[in-house]
């Protein structure tokens, strides 16, 4: 126990590009990291997590010097240290275990307050304590980061607000159409973007996923990820009489639907409204399409500037939040400080002891005359004068009065008492 | 003795509603719950008040309060008061109490401006069938008052979405689809209303006066209001005429009613504007 270390090495997405991202995620799974890190010498727990956004690894190590070789770890081959260094965070303790709280608490995210991280903590954390990489110290940490992401989910508005362009397309739905159950969603191009902004529209209840792209594999295998079908971009007018939500992203260099083309499907459709949401650049979708009664387009400069409204709402959420973590961050440091006064203490009576009976087994043989009821009476007062010396001192170790002092406290319990003297 | 306690009463509703319509609208720009429910509770309040004063007036005058001025348009206010609460007791509309609210208290003030004083009825008007007719009336006219509510609330919505400039009425008005129901609920029941308030009317006729229609101003416009209402339900039912079009369907018909209520008596008059 004594000197451990929490350490949290690092990529994200504030500091390093994609393309780096991309080298260093572990398409492989857990699995095979998990091994090889094992295989590093000085880690006690360790746990790996890896989204699009981040690769991060938690460790709890003996001493500070694995630093260098997890980070080897982490790059592998892709960089040089030199290469690394720009990219690369390394906190350790305290700030390993804030940090860690603010990834639960989505608070590091690129889309703040997003739900997703949290299910992705889990699932690594899964992995690492299946294949029993964690201990006490990392189970009890990463319990309590979901804790923290819970509390912060339940007392902040942080999750609520539309935050990104997905957000804002499906807050912008809900004002035309109540609720999304039962409606349809028809994807225009299988680009990211229109993937993640129909993973939120199931999300909050759409029903129905049409994918239409110019090559139909893509729209197969987007398709399939939603239950949904595909179609080819002739099939595009036809589509939309039966949906109700239309996310563009083509990369088609001019409009592929004009105003024309949609005002004769509105009477077919018996005036139901129609939403588009043009996420292209440049735009797929006539401007004008907005004229329409019924119809309502946006674009992703409009979508934007619904996220630029709701962020001063967001950061006032956040600041909230990051209270919670700073709080829950100082509670868990508590606590590990008090789980190495505990081995201090024991550490501390066993050397009274061993003193004690090191002295009386070089001491009794002399005295010869003694009856053993006098023998007794000596051992006890020899494990008398130790107990009463550690007394004061042990009192002063589990005092109250300056608790957050604690590591202080226990650094210098093993030093004047040489607690750490290997045997 | 009568006379005072509807006195007070007709002063205690005016009181009420206003103090009702002050709660909504700061409900409306502060958005704290608690307070939708204090300003529910004080119209539920304004709304009892109003039946007893009509019951009040029932009962000194020995016949339905509905003939003069005064009575109509303090009946107009009863029954958009009931029509809302009786529909938000089966779903609730977000904010739709405050935009009714206003309707109410402006019919209140309207009510108060114009002469309470009683008047003989008529011998034409001296029949069972005046409550039935006057009643089922102004029950039309109470939901129909709701539907042109929710189109206004419709509009200033429509008008955010297309604009993309988020403004006030935003986050506080609720979906485009849930007040294009409102609309539509509120115009099928006022126009089952309006349909028998017609029917029985004719049926009185034809009892008072031995012939069905009489070509009178109030019954000429009542025709054409209803005309408006049933050319839109039956857009809504072939075409899907919903949306922007429905809602300003909604406020020109409700302009029509308006105007047999008041333009008629005053401009064109006929055999049902008694009381001038």
């Amino acid at each position: 126990m004594p000197n451990e270390t929490i350490l949290l090495l690092g990529v994200n997405h504030k500091n390093t590009p994609l393309e780096v991202r991309e080298k260093l995620a572990l398409n492989s799974g857990y699995e095979e990291p998990l091994q090889a890190l094992g295989r590093i010498d000085g880690l006690r727990e360790y746990y790996l997590l890896s989204t699009c956004n981040r690769v991060e690894i938690l460790v709890s190590a003996d001493d500070e010097d694995v630093e260098k070789e997890l980070a080897g770890f982490l790059f592998g081959d892709a960089l040089t240290p030199d290469q690394y260094e720009k990219h690369l965070y390394c906190y350790r303790n305290k700030e390993a275990i804030h940090h860690l709280f603010m990834v639960a608490a989505s608070l590091d995210s690129m889309i703040v307050g997003e739900s997703q991280i949290l299910g992705q903590l889990k699932e690594a954390y899964r992995w690492s304590a299946d294949k029993k990489c964690t201990g006490p110290i990392l189970n009890k940490l990463l319990h309590k980061a979901f804790s923290v992401a819970k509390r912060v989910r339940s007392e902040t508005q942080i999750g609520s607000s539309a935050v990104s362009i997905s957000y804002a397309a499906i807050e912008l739905a809900k004002k035309i159409f109540g609720a999304l159950d039962n409606k349809r969603v028809l994807l225009i191009g299988a680009g990211e973007m229109a993937e993640l902004a129909a993973e939120h529209l199931v999300g909050n209840g759409a029903k129905d996923v049409v994918v239409a792209n110019r090559t139909l594999e893509r729209a197969l295998n987007l398709a399939k990820r939603f239950n949904g079908r595909a179609v080819g971009l002739d099939e595009l007018l036809e589509q939309l009489e039966q949906v109700d939500i239309i996310v563009s992203s083509t990369g088609a260099p001019g409009v592929i639907l004009h105003k024309g083309d949609v005002k004769p499907l509105m009477r077919n459709r018996r005036n139901k409204p129609l939403f588009f949401i043009d996420i292209a650049v440049p735009r797929d979708l006539d401007p004008a399409l907005n004229d329409l009664d019924n119809v309502y387009l946006y674009d992703i400069d409009d979508l934007n500037n619904v996220v630029e409204l709701n962020k001063a709402e967001r950061d006032k959420e956040a600041v909230k939040a990051s209270r919670i973590v700073d709080e829950e961050a100082l509670k868990f440091e508590s606590w590990l400080s008090g789980l190495a006064i505990t081995p201090t203490i024991a550490a501390l009576r066993q050397k009274g002891n061993k003193i004690s009976q090191m002295e009386l087994e070089r001491t009794l043989p002399r005295l010869k005359n003694l009856t053993p009821k006098e023998q007794k009476s000596v051992e006890k007062m020899a494990s008398a004068i130790v107990s009463r010396l550690l007394h004061d001192p042990l009192i002063y170790l589990k005092g109250e009065s300056c608790k957050d002092q604690s590591e202080m406290k226990v650094d210098l319990f093993r030093s004047v008492f040489d607690l750490d003297k290997k045997p | 003795m009568l006379n005072e306690i509807t006195y007070l009463l007709f002063n205690s509703v005016v009181a009420v509603s206003f103090v009702a319509c002050s709660v909504y609208l700061v409900f409306f720009f502060s958005q704290r719950e608690e307070l939708r429910k204090v300003a529910r509770r004080i119209l539920l309040g304004s709304g009892i008040l109003q039946t007893l004063y009509i019951l009040a007036r029932y009962l000194i005058a020995g016949y339905t309060p509905i003939t003069s001025q005064h009575e109509a348009v303090f009946f107009f206010a009863w029954s958009v008061t009931w029509a809302y609460l009786s529909f938000h007791w089966r779903y609730s509309v977000k904010n739709f109490g405050t935009f009714i609210s206003v309707l109410v208290l402006i019919m209140l003030l309207i009510a108060a401006s114009v002469s309470r004083e009683f008047q003989p009825l008529a011998p034409a008007l001296q029949s069972l069938w005046l409550p039935i007719h006057a009643g089922v009336a102004v029950m039309a006219y109470g939901f129909l008052a709701l539907a042109f509510c929710g189109a206004i609330m419709y509009l200033l919505q429509e008008r955010e979405l297309k604009s993309k400039k988020f403004g006030f009425f935003f986050s506080r008005l609720p979906s485009l689809d849930a007040l294009d129901q409102l609309n539509n609920h509120c115009l099928t029941a006022g126009f089952g209303f309006l349909t028998l308030g017609i029917i029985t009317g004719s049926v009185w006729a034809r009892q008072a006066w031995g012939t069905y229609w009489h070509w009178d101003p109030k019954e000429t416009w009542s025709l054409i209001t209803w005309f408006l209402y049933a050319a839109q339900i039956h857009q809504r039912f072939t075409l899907g005429w919903r949306g922007k079009r429905a809602a300003v369907m909604s406020i020109v018909g409700f302009c029509s009613v308006l105007f047999t209520l008041w333009g008629v008596t005053y401009l064109l008059g006929g055999v049902h504007s008694y009381a001038q």
